[in-house]
């Protein structure tokens, strides 16, 4: 009997896979799909305080082995999502949920992290510092060392649950973002956001998407999440949370491998709605192939011997 | 919402690049004419949505345009393909007669012809005789005339350089029809806007979006509408005349 239970900064997830934010709502077309408490947690929708409509349509491209999309942040808001998703929650999940969390300045991701505190459900907060700062012409947070550390400052003060960062792939150095986190106090992080891209309509001749670029995410891009697990796990003590194109147990296998103590899994749901129910009956199969017992040894296990 | 395998039993050309598909499955899902399924095509990653013509116990009918290179490559798969298929998709028309009242018309653009055609049938069977009004470019791009006909409806066409039927668009044909209080409308944008103008009481409209997931997950398909927000997807494609913003 293999063991695929996991620990993420002292939270026990009953295995590690964990549906993607934005992927996965706030969990209510999945519970009418598969019964949600086969899974590790979920990491509902990036959440800002205010509610937001979203980019204009057309918001998905496809690419060759994956997505691009220019959703923008939509959702209902800090308050909505307190009074009526938190509640759903309960009922539809029994694990520790992941909240992701979004900012357009320091004061708005702390006011978010301050709001979830008290909200028993919620084990882990994931800072999503994607997000443009509207105090600095727009830069992302994720962007440079020094505001990635400024948010988990702030978000370190606003909270005591677990704060996991999660960091953007687009920066030169993905290391040097997650010493700057840790440096500031993170529990953990989690890697990778969407890789910035864009397609352009041959018959229009103008980019596919009404805001110009999207965010690409799918099987393209799990090499790259995987060598930025394996740079980051080389960087930090930090436990770390692997995304990025994983759509099968063997996918989250190797990025267990390459560092991370558990995995999300993004693109995947959109492909198959059943894609996190399948992989969760593959990983025993999987560990039993690779020799162990307990998957949490898989955990960096490609950087040893 | 099911997952199921489809198997692709014949293709047949209908014009120059809409074709007819028929599929044999579990149609068990599909409980209203409008709602589509989402197709998992070789080599693709993102499914690809096609509402459904027509269907009965075990069996599918889909009509598909060529529009890129997925429906390209869907209409010349050969006999025999097994299609990974996400079925019962969408909300439907509401074809009520408390809703639809007791002259309704059902207006198709192109392709928008082919979830009309179901709910024709439908119509029928419970004892509604919707007039039909389809718009094609010419008469080289029509289709589906005579199985609408053989329905037992009236069918009138209209055509952008009048080879067939009326010339014009098919408002220039509704406006003929002084009885129509109530449209169920399927076509391209334009289409829905110009017949969403005309003023009649009421109407339902299907919308079209690219979309990732198809079941309301990724919200990549979200619109506004009059009542917030709406996912073209989940809480779509149909929706009424009332609460649509253009």
């Amino acid at each position: 009997m293999v063991d695929l239970s996991v620990t993420l900064a002292g939270v026990t997830l009953k295995n590690p896979i964990i549906p993607a934010s934005g992927t996965f709502g706030y969990g209510r077309e999945f519970a009418e799909v598969y019964d949600l408490d086969i899974l590790g947690s979920f990491s509902w929708k990036g959440t800002t305080r205010d509610p937001r409509p979203g980019n204009l349509q057309p918001r998905i491209a496809e690419t060759d082995a994956g997505m691009l999309n220019a959703v923008g942040l939509q959702n209902p808001g800090m308050e909505a999502v307190l009074r009526e998703e938190v509640p759903y929650i309960a009922k539809i999940f029994h694990g520790p949920v992941i909240a992701n969390v979004c900012g357009f300045s320091l004061e708005e991701y702390a006011e978010n992290c301050q709001k979830l505190d008290g909200v028993e459900q919620v084990k882990i907060l994931e800072v999503n510092i994607s997000c443009p700062n509207v105090h600095a012409g727009g830069t992302n947070f994720g962007s440079a060392p020094q505001s990635a550390a400024a948010v988990t400052r702030a978000a370190r003060r606003a909270t005591k649950k677990p704060l996991f960062l999660k960091l953007s792939p687009n920066v030169t150095d993905i290391a040097e973002i997650a010493r700057a986190c840790e440096a500031e106090g993170a529990d953990g992080l989690c890697l990778i956001n969407t890789l910035l891209g864009m397609r352009i309509d041959l018959n229009t001749k103008r980019p596919l998407l009404q805001n110009r670029t999207g965010g690409l995410s799918g099987p393209a891009v799990f090499p790259v999440a995987l060598r930025m697990v394996w740079d980051v796990y080389e960087a930090v003590k930090l436990p770390v949370i692997g995304c990025g194109g994983v759509s099968s147990a063997e996918d989250a296998a190797e990025m267990m491998l390459a560092g991370a103590s558990a995995v999300e899994v993004g693109a995947a749901n959109l492909r198959d709605p059943w894609a996190c129910k399948t992989m969760i009956e593959n990983l025993p199969g999987v560990c039993a192939r690779l020799g162990v017992e307990n998957i949490s040894d898989l955990t960096g296990g490609a950087h040893h011997g | 919402m099911k997952k199921s395998v489809f198997t692709l039993e014949r293709t047949r050309p209908l014009t120059g690049d809409v074709w007819e598909l028929v599929l044999t499955g579990d149609t068990s899902a599909i409980t209203a004419p409008g709602q589509f399924v989402n197709l998992e095509l070789p080599g693709k990653f993102l499914r690809r949505p096609i509402s459904v013509c027509d269907w009965e116990e075990g069996r599918l009918t889909l009509l598909v345009k060529e529009a890129g290179e997925g429906t390209k490559e869907l209409v010349r798969l050969g006999a025999g393909t097994a299609l990974n298929t996400l079925s019962g998709l969408g909300n439907g028309f509401d074809f009520d007669p408390k809703t639809v009242g007791s002259a309704p018309v059902l207006v198709g653009g192109g392709i928008g012809a082919a979830p009309l055609y179901g709910l024709a049938g439908r119509m029928k069977a419970a004892g509604q005789r919707p007039a039909v009004v389809l718009g094609f470019r010419s008469k080289a791009d029509a289709f589906y005339l005579e199985e609408f006909a053989a329905l037992g409806l009236e069918v009138h066409a209209a055509t952008e350089d009048a080879s067939l039927g009326t010339r014009g668009f098919v408002t220039d044909v509704l406006e003929s029809l002084p009885e129509c209080r109530y449209v169920l409308a399927c076509g391209p944008t334009a289409m829905l806007k110009a017949v969403h103008s005309l003023p009649q009481a009421g109407g339902q409209f299907s919308f079209e979006a690219r979309m990732a997931c198809g079941f309301g997950a990724c919200v990549g398909c979200t619109i506004k509408t009059k009542k917030g927000l709406r996912r073209v997807c989940k809480d779509g494609p149909i929706f009424h005349k009332e609460d649509i913003l253009w």
